[in-house]
């Protein structure tokens, strides 16, 4: 039997006193799909680093094909055959589709960019993986999921590359482009190409991995077929410990309404919404990208004005367009990318979790510090932050433990209304469960949630009710014993 | 990819007060080479370390420190204004054209003399700024390209309030507030300069305003939907810079004893290099007034220190230039280890 296609044994590496790996193993076959697991911190974006040739190893051996390989570079892991689609998107946004594709690599006649020649390989391309994007729309003006697919089909573009590494490329796509995105990868396979794949989504993994590696404190501490594993199993390996149930539901809806919604609308994104949303229950929005479920959440929290329609708040008509208002009446928002729009990231936690608050607890325009320092501390706690301190900056936390400090500022301020958007992204399991807890000891006392979420099982995990949308409309609502998998995918397309 | 693994700062930063030790050295440097020329002979007493030339360092930083205030709050807020030369010059014509007794009326008193056109000049400041807050926060114009309009613009206005004339023959009582001294030590200026320095830590760091200073320049979208009126706190930090600006220019004109049409020309570079020797970051978030008030103080001691030694002028402002590029090269790299 022949070599496997990459292998990666006893991978050490430390930054300083920290021990990001210490016992990192990998192997990967021609034409598998190979997930790689592991929450925040376990070690997977060493190692993926360590391949990429961003980082040298302190010790262990990689082989590609039986040969020992060492980068001294992320040139020399290129020529080697390694592409990577990174999670964050990193292309020019002024520039063209096929200029981005082909960047560095563009065909030129006279030492000009053979323009011609460039659009139609990238027309090519985009073809061939069933992508429906103009090579010549500028980067920038595509929307977030077609600017992922683009970036997926640079790394495609190197043909000579056999180790395609997918770090979280679902993230921002909606449920077609995913379903597009895996046809990609099972040809690709098929092809004989090794790919891995890194995603946090339990689901993706069984749906189109062949075989996984968990990571879990810079070891690896399981690797095997994804068909002879179960699920919770899986889970165990990677938070090292025993669950029960992924998700943490122990609320109970009330009939008291906390948010009316009566035929608002705001083109293009959305027409005449109506829903009630009662104390102590966890109302899910289900749609595709582009359904205009987060521009629905961003006007119910005013930072848009709606163009015609009614927002109340506990029977009290709301002035629309006002964030200020929102707040006063108890509205708070966990926006979908916390990065762009939760977080302060140059600031610390504790600047960050009183953000909301200070104007609560202010005299004469002058901060009660002891109040906010008691405030802090509460939210840390009831949060679960994991920080060495109020004053650490907060960019230096785990995506799992910034995502509670989104939710920390947004419930400082005692909401009664919490509006969540995609509240688990790029989030570890272990976080994920403990942000469920949350969510459901807020609705269990007495707080509504309207969560937005693009997770089939999360929607269907933690939602009492859920309301599909379509093209801005709401097109199906079903209760909590109706809702499968299948009946809203059927509703959502 | 996963989030980078947390990491405890040292208790005792470098960071937080490299500034200050950076300060030092440099007047330890000064007064060394002040020291050799002393035993050297060639001057009868270290002139660097005397009461006086502290005082006079300060004095001269006044007119810079106050605009650096301003420019402190701007610069954290993730915008810059380069109009506070051209604002401060304009305040200081109006403030000129009313304390000046030849302005054909001779009944005014005393107290109109200093009431008037210190509030003419810190209106009128005020006034140029809210106009750049207007139009950076109603239009999401550029900072830099605001008030580099209002640079060209405030200069003009400077120049038609007398037809480009300077105004002087200023009223005494007026002239105080640049050449008075408090119990015959401490010149007015340096005053003004603690105060405002003072009062602007107060609200940067102990009121609701300046934690929302912070965050519209960390990431205003956050800052937004943290439910801050993100377009109100844009609006007063140009407001206050143009306030300040003003300020300057009642102690430029009164230490001067005349407005010029060409005063505070190019003031906004000292203004924006005292607030990033300081540490501040141009792209917001991130600063603080002490830093601010050391980078005043490093720049002054510069000027003085190179003075005194006999620099001449040209070389002064090599020796100034590569100080901040090199301030901003450590800076960069002690945050991006």
């Amino acid at each position: 039997m022949s070599a496997p296609l990459l292998s990666m044994r006893t991978i050490r590496k430390s930054f300083g006193s920290v021990h990001a790996l210490t016992d990192g193993n990998l192997e990967l076959k021609r034409g598998e799909i190979h997930a790689l697991c592991g929450g925040n911190g376990a070690g997977k974006s060493t190692i993926l680093g360590i391949l990429m040739g961003f980082t040298r190893p302190d010790g262990g051996d990689i082989q590609i094909e039986g040969q020992p390989v060492r980068f001294a570079n992320a040139h020399q892991a290129l020529t080697a055959g390694i592409a990577i689609v990174q999670q964050e998107l990193s292309g020019v946004p002024q520039l063209s589709v096929a200029e981005n594709i082909f960047l560095g690599a563009a065909p030129r006649r006279h030492g000009f960019v053979d323009f011609p020649t460039l659009n139609r390989h990238a027309e090519d391309l985009l073809a061939r993986l069933g992508f429906d994007i103009d090579p010549r729309a500028m980067l920038g003006s595509l929307s977030v999921a077609s600017q992922q697919l683009v970036e997926i089909a640079k790394a495609l573009s190197r043909q000579d590359a056999d180790i395609l590494i997918f770090d979280e490329p679902t993230s921002a796509l909606g449920e077609r482009d995913t379903q597009r995105l895996f046809d990609v990868l099972r040809d690709l396979a098929a092809a004989g190409k090794g790919i891995i794949y890194v995603t946090h989504r339990l689901a993706e993994i069984f749906t189109i991995a062949d075989t996984f590696t968990v990571f879990k404190d810079g070891a690896t501490v399981a690797t095997g077929r994804v068909a002879d594993i179960h699920r919770e199993r899986l889970i165990e390996h990677m938070i090292g410990g025993t669950i029960d149930g992924e998700y943490v539901k122990d609320n109970v809806p009330g009939t008291d309404p906390r948010l009316q919604l009566r035929a608002l609308s705001r083109a293009p994104w959305f027409s005449k919404v109506d829903l009630t949303l009662h104390a102590g229950e966890i109302l899910g929005i289900y749609g595709l990208v582009g359904s205009g479920r987060s521009q629905l959440l961003d006007t119910i929290y005013g930072l848009e004005t709606p163009d015609e329609g009614d927002i109340l708040v506990g029977g009290m008509p709301q002035r629309p367009g006002s964030v200020g208002a929102a707040l006063r009446a108890g509205i708070s928002y966990v926006t979908e990318d916390r990065a762009r729009s939760g977080l302060v990231l140059c600031a610390s936690v504790g600047a960050n979790l009183s953000l909301s608050k200070v104007r609560f607890i202010q005299r004469l325009g002058f901060i009660d510090e002891a109040a906010e320092k008691a405030g802090i501390l509460a939210s840390i706690q009831r949060m679960g932050i994991k920080t060495p301190s109020p004053d650490q900056i907060v960019s230096n936390l785990s995506g799992g433990n910034q995502q509670k400090v989104v939710f920390g500022r947004c419930t400082a301020v005692a909401p009664k209304v919490l509006l969540l958007d995609e509240p688990t992204r790029g989030v570890d399991v272990g976080a994920k469960k403990e942000i469920y807890r949350f969510i459901s000891e807020f609705a269990a006392d007495g707080g509504a949630v309207l969560m937005v979420s693009s997770e089939l099982e999360e929607i269907i995990g933690m939602s009492d009710r859920v309301l599909v949308l379509k093209q801005g409309r709401t097109v199906a609502e079903f209760p909590r014993d109706e809702t499968t998998q299948k009946a809203l995918m059927m509703a959502a397309v | 990819m996963s989030g980078t693994t947390p990491i405890a700062k040292p208790t005792f930063s470098l960071q937080k007060y490299g500034i200050v030790l950076a300060f030092l050295g440099l007047c330890a440097l000064v007064s060394l080479v002040c020291q050799i020329k002393v035993m050297q002979g060639v001057w009868p007493v270290n002139v660097f370390l005397t009461l006086n030339n502290l005082m006079l360092i300060l004095h001269q930083i006044s007119v810079n420190g106050v605009l650096a205030v301003g420019m402190t709050f701007v610069v954290i807020s993730a915008g810059i204004d380069l109009s506070v030369g051209s604002v401060l010059a304009f305040s200081g014509m109006v403030a000129a054209s009313f304390a000046t007794r030849y302005t054909g009326v001779t009944v005014w008193s005393d107290t109109y003399m200093v009431l008037a056109p210190v509030t003419a000049a810190l209106l009128g400041g005020a006034l140029c700024g809210a106009v750049n807050g207007w139009i950076i926060s109603r239009f999401r114009i550029q900072a830099f390209i605001a008030t580099l309009g209002m640079l060209l613009a405030a200069r003009g206005m400077t120049m038609a309030v007398t037809g480009g004339n300077p105004i002087s023959a200023l009223s005494p009582d007026f002239r105080w507030f640049g050449t008075g001294r408090l119990f015959g030590v401490v010149p007015v200026p340096v005053i003004i300069l603690i105060l405002v320095f003072a009062v602007a830590w107060v609200i940067l760091n102990k009121t609701v305003f300046g934690r929302y200073v912070y965050a519209v320049g960390g990431n205003e979208k956050s800052a937004r939907t943290s439910g801050i009126n993100t377009r109100a706190v844009l609006m007063w930090v140009y407001v206050l810079a143009g306030f300040l600006s003003g300020l300057a220019g009642i102690i430029l004109t009164a230490k001067t004893g005349s407005a010029q049409t060409a005063a505070g020309t190019s003031y906004e570079l000292d203004a924006i290099a005292a607030v990033v020797i300081g540490g501040a970051s141009l792209a917001g978030g991130v600063g603080r007034l002490t830093g601010t008030f050391f980078g005043a103080l490093i720049i002054g001691v510069m000027n003085n220190g190179l003075d005194i030694l006999g620099v001449e002028s040209f070389y002064q402002l090599i020796i100034k230039g590569a100080l901040i590029v090199i301030a901003v090269i450590i800076d960069s790299r002690r945050m991006s280890p």
